[in-house]
């Protein structure tokens, strides 16, 4: 089957994001757009995804829960997780090395949300901050827990992979790329490109996304396709 | 001005690269943005960074940078330091803040502009 997939999208957990991000509107959202995945990639959290599963239930969409992590260098890694337990441990992982508290009124509100979109408590972690952990420990920790690393926007001037470090280190083992413009990336040849939204408001969830051609609308089939798996394989 | 000099004036340490330190440093450059130094770092200049990461070496490597001077007393990645001895690049650490050893390589005689 094809998929349209928008594998990068923030909620209101995200303290750049908007407010009206909750987890059942962008859900919403994305069906209204025609998409058939998506994934929640919070700054270094994953606490809205649950919501935003649940919301997702009779949606007609399915969604995959992820984080987008800072690693030391200030680059921004996706990780897309099968199943609830491995988000929770990258999660863990992740707050072990993150210091700092949040202020509001410098970088926003971080609301974790139910379901209905029902503020459940604030987060109070510097999520906008950056952790300890260096990029090669991060796609090990990924790769550990059996998900999928793909490098945010790097051809992006900020917070990318190839603006903080020159270059993707040789034997990094990335399962792919996440470009934002229509450019090729200056990455090796072999790496998978994917292009995602970033949403961070409402009306930017969709407005780029990739095609794959998968059996199922899961993290393991589309991890297939970035490596090209039987018969899996990117469209556009 | 040698990197030897340097290291002797501001009480560097030397991680790698003892016989690189005869080299001449040209001048400087400060940045933490590789893809930035990639771009504007010069053959000769001496690189003030925090970035510990392995791809600097490369980097110090592509554009024949004098050597690379991490601040704060921040330590390279194993891999950083590896490979920094393999390719004989010089890798200095100083326990100063970046503004304050820039100054002072500055007050040494470093520009960081080429007439």
């Amino acid at each position: 089957m094809e998929l349209r997939a928008d594998l990068h999208l923030h909620t209101c957990l995200s303290p750049c994001a908007d407010r009206e991000m909750s987890p059942p509107a962008v859900v919403r959202r994305g069906r209204e757009k025609g998409l058939h995945v998506i994934a929640i990639c919070d700054h270094n959290s994953a606490e809205n995804v649950e919501a935003a599963i649940r919301a997702s239930e009779d949606a007609g969409l399915a969604v995959i829960g992820g984080i987008e992590i800072t690693t030391r260098e200030e680059v921004h890694v996706l990780g897309l997780f099968k199943d609830d337990r491995a988000l929770q441990s990258v999660q863990e992982v992740v707050y072990e090395n993150l210091r700092g508290e949040n202020d509001p009124e410098a970088f926003g509100e971080q609301w974790v949300m139910n379901e209905r979109g029902e503020v459940v408590r604030h987060s109070a972690r510097l999520l906008i901050g950056a952790t300890g952990l260096s990029l090669e420990e991060v796609v090990q920790t990924i790769h550990r827990l059996g998900g999928l690393a793909i490098a945010a926007h790097v051809d992006r001037p900020r917070f990318s992979l190839i603006s903080q470090l020159g270059f993707v280190p040789a034997g990094l083992g990335l399962d792919g790329v996440e470009v934002y413009s229509d450019k090729p990336p200056a990455v090796p040849e072999d790496l998978a490109v994917v292009r995602s939204s970033d949403a961070h408001r409402l009306e930017e969830i969709g407005c780029r996304y990739t095609r794959f051609l998968v059996e199922r609308p899961t993290a393991s089939e589309i991890g297939m396709a970035l490596r090209r798996i039987e018969g899996r394989r990117i469209l556009s | 001005m040698n990197l030897k000099d340097i290291v002797h004036n501001l009480g560097l340490s030397v991680r790698a690269g003892e016989s690189a330190l005869t080299n001449e440093v040209r001048g400087g450059y400060a940045g933490d943005l590789l893809s930035d130094v990639l771009a504007h770092g010069r053959p000769g200049d001496l690189w003030v960074t925090l970035q510990t990461h392995p791809n600097t070496v490369a980097v110090a490597s592509m554009n024949a940078l004098a050597g690379i001077i991490l601040v704060n007393g921040r330590e390279p990645e194993a891999e950083t330091l590896q490979k920094a001895r393999a390719e004989n690049v010089v890798l200095l650490v100083s326990t100063l803040p970046t503004f304050e050893l820039v100054g002072r390589l500055y007050g040494l005689g470093l520009s960081g502009m080429r007439t």
